[in-house]
Protein backbone atom coordinates (compact mmCIF):
# COMPACT_ATOMS: atom_id res chain seq x y z
CA UNK A 1 0.00 0.00 0.00
CA UNK A 2 0.80 3.26 -0.53
CA UNK A 3 2.75 4.90 2.75
CA UNK A 4 1.04 7.03 5.03
CA UNK A 5 2.28 8.93 8.23
CA UNK A 6 0.90 7.68 11.18
CA UNK A 7 1.29 8.64 15.23
CA UNK A 8 -0.04 8.38 18.24
CA UNK A 9 -0.55 10.71 21.71
CA UNK A 10 -1.07 9.51 24.84
CA UNK A 11 -2.12 11.46 27.71
CA UNK A 12 -0.50 9.42 31.41
CA UNK A 13 -2.95 9.70 34.58
CA UNK A 14 -0.37 9.89 37.33
CA UNK A 15 -0.49 10.21 40.85
CA UNK A 16 1.74 9.80 43.80
CA UNK A 17 1.02 7.92 47.08
CA UNK A 18 3.52 8.56 50.13
CA UNK A 19 5.04 6.07 52.35
CA UNK A 20 2.83 5.50 55.12
CA UNK A 21 5.60 6.43 57.22
CA UNK A 22 5.77 10.02 55.95
CA UNK A 23 2.79 10.95 54.96
CA UNK A 24 3.67 13.82 53.31
CA UNK A 25 1.34 14.55 50.32
CA UNK A 26 2.22 16.77 46.92
CA UNK A 27 -0.17 17.90 44.50
CA UNK A 28 -0.62 16.35 40.82
CA UNK A 29 0.98 19.11 39.31
CA UNK A 30 4.32 19.32 41.77
CA UNK A 31 4.40 15.69 40.45
CA UNK A 32 4.23 16.56 37.05
CA UNK A 33 7.14 19.33 37.33
CA UNK A 34 9.38 16.02 39.08
CA UNK A 35 8.63 14.57 36.08
CA UNK A 36 9.77 16.58 33.46
CA UNK A 37 13.04 18.50 35.75
CA UNK A 38 15.25 16.17 33.88
CA UNK A 39 14.42 17.15 30.38
CA UNK A 40 13.06 20.33 30.52
CA UNK A 41 16.01 22.03 32.18
CA UNK A 42 16.52 26.28 31.62
CA UNK A 43 13.03 26.13 29.48
CA UNK A 44 9.99 28.24 30.87
CA UNK A 45 7.43 25.31 29.74
CA UNK A 46 7.83 21.32 30.10
CA UNK A 47 7.54 20.41 26.42
CA UNK A 48 10.39 19.22 24.73
CA UNK A 49 11.20 17.12 21.22
CA UNK A 50 13.41 14.23 22.20
CA UNK A 51 16.23 12.33 20.24
CA UNK A 52 14.00 9.62 18.92
CA UNK A 53 12.15 12.70 17.24
CA UNK A 54 9.31 11.99 20.13
CA UNK A 55 7.15 15.12 21.59
CA UNK A 56 7.22 14.83 25.45
CA UNK A 57 4.91 17.96 27.33
CA UNK A 58 2.31 18.77 29.90
CA UNK A 59 -1.08 18.62 28.17
CA UNK A 60 -4.08 20.53 28.88
CA UNK A 61 -5.47 18.81 32.92
CA UNK A 62 -1.33 18.11 34.09
CA UNK A 63 -1.51 14.85 32.05
CA UNK A 64 2.09 14.53 31.08
CA UNK A 65 1.49 13.28 26.90
CA UNK A 66 4.07 11.55 25.03
CA UNK A 67 3.84 11.96 21.18
CA UNK A 68 4.98 9.45 19.11
CA UNK A 69 7.42 10.52 15.72
CA UNK A 70 6.14 10.29 12.59
CA UNK A 71 6.01 6.71 11.24
CA UNK A 72 5.07 5.15 8.06
CA UNK A 73 5.14 1.46 8.97
CA UNK A 74 2.45 0.49 11.42
CA UNK A 75 4.38 -2.21 13.44
CA UNK A 76 6.89 0.74 14.26
CA UNK A 77 4.41 2.85 15.51
CA UNK A 78 3.79 0.17 18.44
CA UNK A 79 7.35 -0.12 18.52
CA UNK A 80 7.79 3.60 19.50
CA UNK A 81 4.32 3.82 21.71
CA UNK A 82 5.72 1.53 23.59
CA UNK A 83 8.92 3.23 24.05
CA UNK A 84 7.15 6.54 25.49
CA UNK A 85 5.80 3.85 28.39
CA UNK A 86 9.38 3.04 28.72
CA UNK A 87 10.87 6.47 29.09
CA UNK A 88 7.99 8.21 31.05
CA UNK A 89 8.75 5.33 33.68
CA UNK A 90 12.82 6.20 33.64
CA UNK A 91 11.74 9.92 34.35
CA UNK A 92 9.37 8.83 37.45
CA UNK A 93 12.12 6.66 38.64
CA UNK A 94 14.55 9.39 38.06
CA UNK A 95 11.57 11.89 39.64
CA UNK A 96 10.92 9.66 42.82
CA UNK A 97 14.68 9.94 43.76
CA UNK A 98 14.59 13.99 43.45
CA UNK A 99 11.70 13.80 45.58
CA UNK A 100 13.40 11.76 48.14
CA UNK A 101 16.60 13.93 47.95
CA UNK A 102 13.71 17.01 49.39
CA UNK A 103 11.89 14.73 51.96
CA UNK A 104 9.07 13.30 49.83
CA UNK A 105 9.11 9.67 49.94
CA UNK A 106 6.37 7.69 48.02
CA UNK A 107 5.89 6.32 44.60
CA UNK A 108 4.61 7.48 41.46
CA UNK A 109 2.30 5.16 39.48
CA UNK A 110 1.53 6.23 35.81
CA UNK A 111 -1.16 5.19 34.32
CA UNK A 112 -1.96 4.33 30.48
CA UNK A 113 -5.80 4.46 30.43
CA UNK A 114 -8.65 6.99 29.84
CA UNK A 115 -10.50 7.41 33.31
CA UNK A 116 -10.12 8.24 36.65
CA UNK A 117 -12.01 6.91 39.31
CA UNK A 118 -14.98 9.83 39.47
CA UNK A 119 -14.66 9.30 35.64
CA UNK A 120 -12.92 12.29 34.33
CA UNK A 121 -11.42 11.11 31.09
CA UNK A 122 -7.96 11.71 29.21
CA UNK A 123 -7.32 10.53 25.89
CA UNK A 124 -5.16 8.63 23.23
CA UNK A 125 -4.96 10.30 19.51
CA UNK A 126 -4.76 8.54 16.78
CA UNK A 127 -2.94 10.64 14.05
CA UNK A 128 -3.08 9.87 9.78
CA UNK A 129 -1.97 11.97 7.62
CA UNK A 130 -4.26 11.73 4.81
CA UNK A 131 -5.08 13.49 1.33
CA UNK A 132 -6.04 16.55 1.08
CA UNK A 133 -8.88 15.70 -2.38
CA UNK A 134 -11.18 13.61 -0.11
CA UNK A 135 -14.31 14.92 0.91
CA UNK A 136 -15.01 15.34 4.45
CA UNK A 137 -18.75 14.98 4.64
CA UNK A 138 -17.90 11.05 2.54
CA UNK A 139 -14.91 10.90 5.06
CA UNK A 140 -17.28 10.80 8.09
CA UNK A 141 -20.03 9.18 6.59
CA UNK A 142 -17.97 6.55 5.58
CA UNK A 143 -15.67 5.93 8.96
CA UNK A 144 -18.44 6.96 11.28
CA UNK A 145 -19.89 3.35 11.43
CA UNK A 146 -16.17 1.65 11.59
CA UNK A 147 -15.21 3.82 14.70
CA UNK A 148 -18.33 2.97 16.15
CA UNK A 149 -17.76 -0.94 15.89
CA UNK A 150 -14.32 -1.15 16.18
CA UNK A 151 -13.86 -1.38 19.80
CA UNK A 152 -14.70 -4.93 19.30
CA UNK A 153 -11.12 -5.11 19.02
CA UNK A 154 -9.59 -2.27 20.52
CA UNK A 155 -11.19 -1.33 23.66
CA UNK A 156 -9.14 -1.06 26.96
CA UNK A 157 -12.21 -2.91 28.81
CA UNK A 158 -14.03 -0.87 31.91
CA UNK A 159 -15.38 -1.94 35.46
CA UNK A 160 -18.51 -1.29 36.06
CA UNK A 161 -20.38 -1.58 39.29
CA UNK A 162 -22.65 -4.95 39.26
CA UNK A 163 -25.80 -3.49 39.01
CA UNK A 164 -24.93 -1.89 35.91
CA UNK A 165 -23.23 -4.89 34.09
CA UNK A 166 -19.97 -5.71 35.49
CA UNK A 167 -18.21 -4.83 33.00
CA UNK A 168 -17.62 -2.71 29.46
CA UNK A 169 -15.80 -3.02 26.60
CA UNK A 170 -14.33 0.51 25.93
CA UNK A 171 -13.25 3.16 27.97
CA UNK A 172 -14.36 6.12 25.95
CA UNK A 173 -17.35 5.07 24.48
CA UNK A 174 -19.72 6.85 27.52
CA UNK A 175 -17.75 9.88 26.67
CA UNK A 176 -18.50 10.23 22.97
CA UNK A 177 -21.34 12.56 22.62
CA UNK A 178 -21.53 13.62 19.07
CA UNK A 179 -20.98 12.50 15.76
CA UNK A 180 -18.95 15.36 14.41
CA UNK A 181 -17.36 18.26 16.92
CA UNK A 182 -14.15 20.22 16.82
CA UNK A 183 -13.90 19.46 20.46
CA UNK A 184 -11.59 17.35 22.98
CA UNK A 185 -12.45 18.32 26.26
CA UNK A 186 -16.48 18.68 25.89
CA UNK A 187 -18.71 17.57 23.12
CA UNK A 188 -16.23 14.93 21.92
CA UNK A 189 -17.50 13.62 18.91
CA UNK A 190 -16.81 10.45 16.74
CA UNK A 191 -15.38 11.65 14.25
CA UNK A 192 -12.78 14.94 15.42
CA UNK A 193 -12.51 17.78 12.90
CA UNK A 194 -8.51 18.88 13.91
CA UNK A 195 -6.97 19.32 10.76
CA UNK A 196 -3.12 20.02 11.20
CA UNK A 197 -1.78 18.53 8.88
CA UNK A 198 1.91 19.93 10.12
CA UNK A 199 2.45 19.41 6.20
CA UNK A 200 1.68 20.83 2.61
CA UNK A 201 -1.79 21.82 3.48
CA UNK A 202 -2.85 21.98 -0.35
CA UNK A 203 -1.63 17.95 -0.30
CA UNK A 204 -2.69 16.70 2.78
CA UNK A 205 -4.66 17.06 6.19
CA UNK A 206 -4.61 15.48 9.37
CA UNK A 207 -7.17 12.88 10.58
CA UNK A 208 -7.01 13.52 14.27
CA UNK A 209 -8.81 10.14 16.05
CA UNK A 210 -9.88 11.10 19.62
CA UNK A 211 -12.61 8.41 19.53
CA UNK A 212 -10.37 5.49 20.82
CA UNK A 213 -8.79 3.80 23.84
CA UNK A 214 -5.15 3.78 25.33
CA UNK A 215 -4.07 0.32 24.62
CA UNK A 216 -1.45 -1.71 26.64
CA UNK A 217 -1.74 -4.70 24.02
CA UNK A 218 0.43 -3.96 21.62
CA UNK A 219 -1.86 -6.72 19.14
CA UNK A 220 -4.54 -4.13 20.06
CA UNK A 221 -2.54 -1.24 19.14
CA UNK A 222 -1.54 -3.09 15.53
CA UNK A 223 -4.70 -3.86 14.60
CA UNK A 224 -6.66 -0.55 15.36
CA UNK A 225 -4.32 2.12 14.03
CA UNK A 226 -3.39 -0.99 11.05
CA UNK A 227 -7.44 -1.60 10.19
CA UNK A 228 -7.71 1.83 10.60
CA UNK A 229 -4.83 2.74 7.94
CA UNK A 230 -6.48 0.44 5.56
CA UNK A 231 -10.23 1.89 5.57
CA UNK A 232 -8.85 5.54 5.19
CA UNK A 233 -7.11 4.10 1.55
CA UNK A 234 -10.05 2.89 0.39
CA UNK A 235 -12.01 5.94 0.91
CA UNK A 236 -8.76 7.85 -0.42
CA UNK A 237 -9.28 5.43 -3.32
CA UNK A 238 -13.42 6.28 -3.24
CA UNK A 239 -13.55 2.28 -3.30
CA UNK A 240 -16.24 1.53 -1.01
CA UNK A 241 -19.42 1.62 -2.13
CA UNK A 242 -21.32 0.30 0.20
CA UNK A 243 -23.85 2.67 2.50
CA UNK A 244 -23.39 1.40 6.44
CA UNK A 245 -24.72 5.17 7.65
CA UNK A 246 -26.25 3.93 11.68
CA UNK A 247 -29.55 5.58 12.48
CA UNK A 248 -27.89 6.61 15.77
CA UNK A 249 -23.99 6.42 15.99
CA UNK A 250 -23.70 7.82 19.88
CA UNK A 251 -26.36 5.60 21.31
CA UNK A 252 -24.51 2.82 19.38
CA UNK A 253 -21.36 3.50 20.44
CA UNK A 254 -22.10 2.84 23.77
CA UNK A 255 -24.46 0.17 23.07
CA UNK A 256 -21.97 -2.32 21.71
CA UNK A 257 -19.49 -0.89 24.58
CA UNK A 258 -22.13 -2.44 27.04
CA UNK A 259 -22.35 -5.36 25.41
CA UNK A 260 -19.41 -7.81 26.23
CA UNK A 261 -20.83 -11.08 24.39
CA UNK A 262 -20.67 -8.79 21.20
CA UNK A 263 -23.59 -9.66 19.60
CA UNK A 264 -25.90 -6.49 19.87
CA UNK A 265 -27.76 -5.37 16.72
CA UNK A 266 -27.55 -1.50 15.58
CA UNK A 267 -29.88 -0.17 13.27
CA UNK A 268 -28.77 0.93 10.19
CA UNK A 269 -30.29 4.19 8.70
CA UNK A 270 -31.67 1.12 5.75
CA UNK A 271 -33.14 -0.25 8.55
CA UNK A 272 -31.30 -3.41 8.82
CA UNK A 273 -29.72 -4.37 11.78
CA UNK A 274 -26.12 -5.87 12.30
CA UNK A 275 -24.04 -6.49 15.09
CA UNK A 276 -20.89 -4.97 15.54
CA UNK A 277 -18.81 -7.85 14.66
CA UNK A 278 -20.85 -8.28 11.35
CA UNK A 279 -20.08 -4.95 10.34
CA UNK A 280 -17.21 -5.00 10.97
CA UNK A 281 -17.22 -8.58 8.39
CA UNK A 282 -18.53 -5.60 5.87
CA UNK A 283 -15.32 -3.94 5.98
CA UNK A 284 -13.02 -6.64 6.00
CA UNK A 285 -14.21 -8.11 3.37
CA UNK A 286 -14.47 -4.78 1.47
CA UNK A 287 -10.29 -4.50 2.05
CA UNK A 288 -10.28 -8.14 0.76
CA UNK A 289 -11.75 -6.96 -2.65
CA UNK A 290 -9.66 -3.82 -2.81
CA UNK A 291 -6.26 -5.85 -2.03
CA UNK A 292 -6.88 -8.38 -4.80
CA UNK A 293 -6.48 -4.91 -7.42
CA UNK A 294 -4.00 -2.26 -5.07
CA UNK A 295 -0.77 -3.15 -4.43
CA UNK A 296 0.12 -5.01 -0.74
CA UNK A 297 2.38 -5.26 1.93
CA UNK A 298 3.95 -7.37 4.63
CA UNK A 299 2.53 -5.40 7.23
CA UNK A 300 -0.54 -4.81 5.91
CA UNK A 301 -0.68 -8.67 4.84
CA UNK A 302 -0.29 -9.02 8.40
CA UNK A 303 -2.90 -6.95 9.57
CA UNK A 304 -5.41 -8.32 7.72
CA UNK A 305 -4.97 -12.01 8.97
CA UNK A 306 -5.07 -10.80 12.69
CA UNK A 307 -8.10 -8.59 11.45
CA UNK A 308 -9.81 -11.74 10.48
CA UNK A 309 -8.60 -13.83 12.68
CA UNK A 310 -10.08 -11.82 15.49
CA UNK A 311 -13.60 -11.30 13.97
CA UNK A 312 -13.91 -14.85 13.35
CA UNK A 313 -13.36 -15.13 17.74
CA UNK A 314 -15.53 -12.65 18.31
CA UNK A 315 -18.18 -14.41 16.48
CA UNK A 316 -18.16 -17.47 18.61
CA UNK A 317 -16.77 -16.23 22.04
CA UNK A 318 -14.98 -13.39 22.70
CA UNK A 319 -12.66 -15.16 25.95
CA UNK A 320 -10.87 -17.09 23.49
CA UNK A 321 -8.89 -13.85 22.64
CA UNK A 322 -7.69 -13.39 26.20
CA UNK A 323 -3.75 -12.92 24.51
CA UNK A 324 -4.74 -10.42 22.07
CA UNK A 325 -7.35 -8.17 22.78
CA UNK A 326 -7.03 -5.52 26.15
CA UNK A 327 -9.94 -5.95 26.97
CA UNK A 328 -10.58 -9.35 26.84
CA UNK A 329 -6.94 -9.78 28.75
CA UNK A 330 -8.02 -7.80 31.71
CA UNK A 331 -11.44 -8.94 31.81
CA UNK A 332 -10.45 -12.51 32.22
CA UNK A 333 -7.73 -12.01 34.95
CA UNK A 334 -10.11 -9.68 36.87
CA UNK A 335 -12.14 -12.74 37.21
CA UNK A 336 -9.62 -15.16 38.08
CA UNK A 337 -8.10 -13.34 40.41
CA UNK A 338 -11.06 -12.60 42.58
CA UNK A 339 -12.34 -15.85 41.99
CA UNK A 340 -9.04 -17.70 43.58
CA UNK A 341 -8.80 -14.74 45.97
CA UNK A 342 -12.80 -14.66 47.11
CA UNK A 343 -13.27 -10.74 45.98
CA UNK A 344 -16.66 -9.77 45.25
CA UNK A 345 -16.74 -7.89 42.08
CA UNK A 346 -17.65 -4.77 43.54
CA UNK A 347 -14.92 -5.00 46.31
CA UNK A 348 -11.69 -2.07 46.18
CA UNK A 349 -9.05 -5.01 44.73
CA UNK A 350 -11.09 -5.34 41.94
CA UNK A 351 -11.18 -1.82 40.93
CA UNK A 352 -7.25 -1.16 42.03
CA UNK A 353 -6.36 -4.29 39.62
CA UNK A 354 -8.54 -2.78 37.07
CA UNK A 355 -6.04 0.54 36.93
CA UNK A 356 -2.90 -1.71 37.88
CA UNK A 357 -3.38 -3.36 34.46
CA UNK A 358 -2.75 0.29 32.98
CA UNK A 359 0.23 0.75 34.84
CA UNK A 360 3.68 1.40 32.52
CA UNK A 361 6.10 1.02 35.39
CA UNK A 362 6.36 -2.77 35.03
CA UNK A 363 6.99 -3.76 38.40
CA UNK A 364 3.51 -2.21 39.24
CA UNK A 365 1.71 -3.87 36.69
CA UNK A 366 -0.77 -6.38 35.63
CA UNK A 367 -0.64 -5.98 32.53
CA UNK A 368 3.03 -6.49 32.57
CA UNK A 369 3.01 -9.02 34.97
CA UNK A 370 1.00 -11.22 32.22
CA UNK A 371 3.41 -9.83 29.18
CA UNK A 372 6.53 -11.09 31.75
CA UNK A 373 4.74 -14.67 31.94
CA UNK A 374 4.24 -14.56 28.27
CA UNK A 375 0.30 -14.28 28.62
CA UNK A 376 0.08 -11.87 26.12
CA UNK A 377 0.61 -11.46 22.43
CA UNK A 378 3.95 -9.39 20.73
CA UNK A 379 3.60 -7.54 18.18
CA UNK A 380 7.27 -6.49 18.61
CA UNK A 381 10.37 -7.13 20.40
CA UNK A 382 12.17 -5.70 23.38
CA UNK A 383 14.94 -4.61 21.12
CA UNK A 384 12.94 -2.79 18.56
CA UNK A 385 11.37 -0.88 21.62
CA UNK A 386 14.85 -0.22 23.50
CA UNK A 387 16.03 0.72 19.69
CA UNK A 388 13.05 3.14 19.28
CA UNK A 389 13.83 4.65 22.91
CA UNK A 390 16.74 6.61 21.39
CA UNK A 391 16.74 6.51 17.56
CA UNK A 392 14.11 7.80 15.12
CA UNK A 393 12.31 6.12 12.52
CA UNK A 394 14.59 6.10 9.44
CA UNK A 395 12.08 7.14 6.69
CA UNK A 396 10.34 9.99 7.69
CA UNK A 397 11.64 13.65 8.75
CA UNK A 398 11.70 12.67 12.64
CA UNK A 399 14.90 10.97 11.46
CA UNK A 400 15.98 14.83 11.14
CA UNK A 401 15.09 16.14 13.85
CA UNK A 402 16.42 13.56 15.85
CA UNK A 403 19.70 14.39 14.73
CA UNK A 404 19.07 17.65 15.68
CA UNK A 405 17.95 17.18 19.05
CA UNK A 406 21.34 14.89 19.40
CA UNK A 407 23.37 17.93 18.43
CA UNK A 408 21.27 19.85 20.97
CA UNK A 409 21.44 17.57 23.97
CA UNK A 410 25.18 17.73 23.36
CA UNK A 411 25.31 21.29 23.37
CA UNK A 412 26.59 21.54 20.25
CA UNK A 413 23.65 24.03 18.68
CA UNK A 414 20.46 25.89 20.25
CA UNK A 415 17.37 25.74 18.44
CA UNK A 416 13.57 25.79 18.57
CA UNK A 417 12.06 22.83 17.06
CA UNK A 418 8.59 21.78 16.11
CA UNK A 419 6.50 19.19 14.10
CA UNK A 420 7.59 20.82 10.71
CA UNK A 421 10.44 23.31 11.40
CA UNK A 422 13.51 23.82 13.27
CA UNK A 423 15.51 26.96 13.39
CA UNK A 424 18.54 27.01 14.30
CA UNK A 425 19.54 30.07 16.66
CA UNK A 426 22.94 31.94 16.93
CA UNK A 427 25.55 31.62 15.23
CA UNK A 428 23.87 30.08 12.36
CA UNK A 429 20.46 31.83 12.52
CA UNK A 430 18.33 29.51 10.06
CA UNK A 431 14.96 28.27 9.62
CA UNK A 432 14.12 24.75 7.54
CA UNK A 433 10.90 24.42 6.94
CA UNK A 434 9.74 20.95 6.53
CA UNK A 435 6.06 20.60 4.48
CA UNK A 436 7.23 16.46 3.10
CA UNK A 437 7.20 14.56 6.43
CA UNK A 438 7.80 11.16 4.18
CA UNK A 439 11.29 13.23 3.20
CA UNK A 440 13.56 12.09 6.28
CA UNK A 441 16.11 14.62 5.21
CA UNK A 442 16.13 18.38 4.04
CA UNK A 443 18.74 18.57 1.64
CA UNK A 444 20.23 21.93 2.61
CA UNK A 445 19.89 21.11 6.30
CA UNK A 446 21.29 18.15 6.27
CA UNK A 447 24.78 19.67 4.75
CA UNK A 448 24.81 22.12 8.20
CA UNK A 449 24.09 19.43 10.14
CA UNK A 450 26.53 17.63 9.46
CA UNK A 451 29.46 20.28 9.06
CA UNK A 452 28.54 21.09 12.95
CA UNK B 1 2.69 -47.10 3.25
CA UNK B 2 4.97 -44.18 2.63
CA UNK B 3 6.70 -42.96 5.62
CA UNK B 4 4.95 -39.53 5.77
CA UNK B 5 1.51 -41.47 5.87
CA UNK B 6 3.30 -43.82 8.58
CA UNK B 7 4.63 -41.18 10.44
CA UNK B 8 0.85 -39.46 10.52
CA UNK B 9 -0.83 -43.06 11.31
CA UNK B 10 1.86 -43.05 14.05
CA UNK B 11 0.79 -40.10 15.43
CA UNK B 12 -3.24 -40.30 15.21
CA UNK B 13 -2.60 -43.53 17.45
CA UNK B 14 -0.54 -41.29 19.97
CA UNK B 15 -3.24 -39.37 19.98
CA UNK B 16 -5.79 -41.56 20.66
CA UNK B 17 -3.93 -43.32 23.07
CA UNK B 18 -3.33 -40.43 24.77
CA UNK B 19 -7.18 -39.47 24.34
CA UNK B 20 -8.11 -43.07 26.20
CA UNK B 21 -5.93 -42.28 29.22
CA UNK B 22 -6.28 -38.52 30.15
CA UNK B 23 -5.80 -38.86 33.43
CA UNK B 24 -1.93 -39.64 33.25
CA UNK B 25 -0.80 -37.43 30.73
CA UNK B 26 -3.39 -34.21 31.45
CA UNK B 27 -2.77 -34.71 35.03
CA UNK B 28 0.59 -33.70 35.01
CA UNK B 29 -0.11 -31.09 32.57
CA UNK B 30 -2.82 -29.88 35.28
CA UNK B 31 -0.49 -29.80 37.81
CA UNK B 32 2.34 -27.32 36.39
CA UNK B 33 -0.65 -25.13 35.51
CA UNK B 34 -1.85 -25.03 38.73
CA UNK B 35 1.14 -24.51 40.00
CA UNK B 36 2.14 -21.53 37.27
CA UNK B 37 -0.88 -20.02 37.79
CA UNK B 38 -0.22 -20.11 41.80
CA UNK B 39 3.02 -18.15 41.15
CA UNK B 40 1.63 -15.97 38.76
CA UNK B 41 -1.75 -15.02 41.23
CA UNK B 42 1.10 -14.42 43.91
CA UNK B 43 2.59 -11.75 42.26
CA UNK B 44 -0.56 -10.09 41.59
CA UNK B 45 -1.47 -9.70 44.74
CA UNK B 46 1.93 -8.22 45.63
CA UNK B 47 0.85 -5.74 43.09
CA UNK B 48 -2.08 -4.79 44.89
CA UNK B 49 0.21 -4.35 48.32
CA UNK B 50 -1.09 -0.92 49.14
CA UNK B 51 -4.50 -0.11 50.67
CA UNK B 52 -6.39 -0.84 47.86
CA UNK B 53 -9.91 1.40 48.90
CA UNK B 54 -7.36 4.39 49.64
CA UNK B 55 -5.55 3.87 46.03
CA UNK B 56 -8.57 4.01 44.40
CA UNK B 57 -10.40 6.53 45.60
CA UNK B 58 -7.28 8.79 45.41
CA UNK B 59 -6.93 8.32 41.73
CA UNK B 60 -8.42 11.64 40.62
CA UNK B 61 -7.23 13.79 37.66
CA UNK B 62 -8.16 16.87 36.25
CA UNK B 63 -9.71 14.81 32.84
CA UNK B 64 -7.80 15.98 29.53
CA UNK B 65 -8.61 15.52 25.93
Amino acid sequence: MKRRIYGLETEFGIIWTPDVAHRKTLTVQNVVMYLFREIVAGRMYPDVFLENGARFYQDIGCHPEYATPECDDVAELVAHDKAGERIITRLASTAERRMRNDGFYGKISIFKNNLDTPGNTYGCHENYLMERHVDFRQLASQLIPFFVTRQVFAGAGKIKPSHRGYYAISQRAEHIREEISIGTTTARGIINTRDEPHADREKYRRLHVIVGDSNMSEFSTFLKVGTTGIILRMIEDNFIQQRFALRNPVKAIRDISDDVTCKHPIELQNGKRLSAVELQWQYLECAKRYLEQAESDATTTQIMARWEYVLTCLESDPMQLDRELDWVIKWKWLQTYLSKRGFEWDAPQVKHLDLKYHNVRQEESLYYTLENRSEVERIVKNEQIRHAEHFPPERTRAKFRGKFIKKVNEGKILCGVNWSYIQLYEPYQILYLSTDPFKPEFDEASRTIYSI
Amino acid sequence: MSTEKQQEHLNRHVDETEDMQPDVGNGEMDEAFVEDLDTLLDEIDEILEEDSQEFVENYIQRGGQ
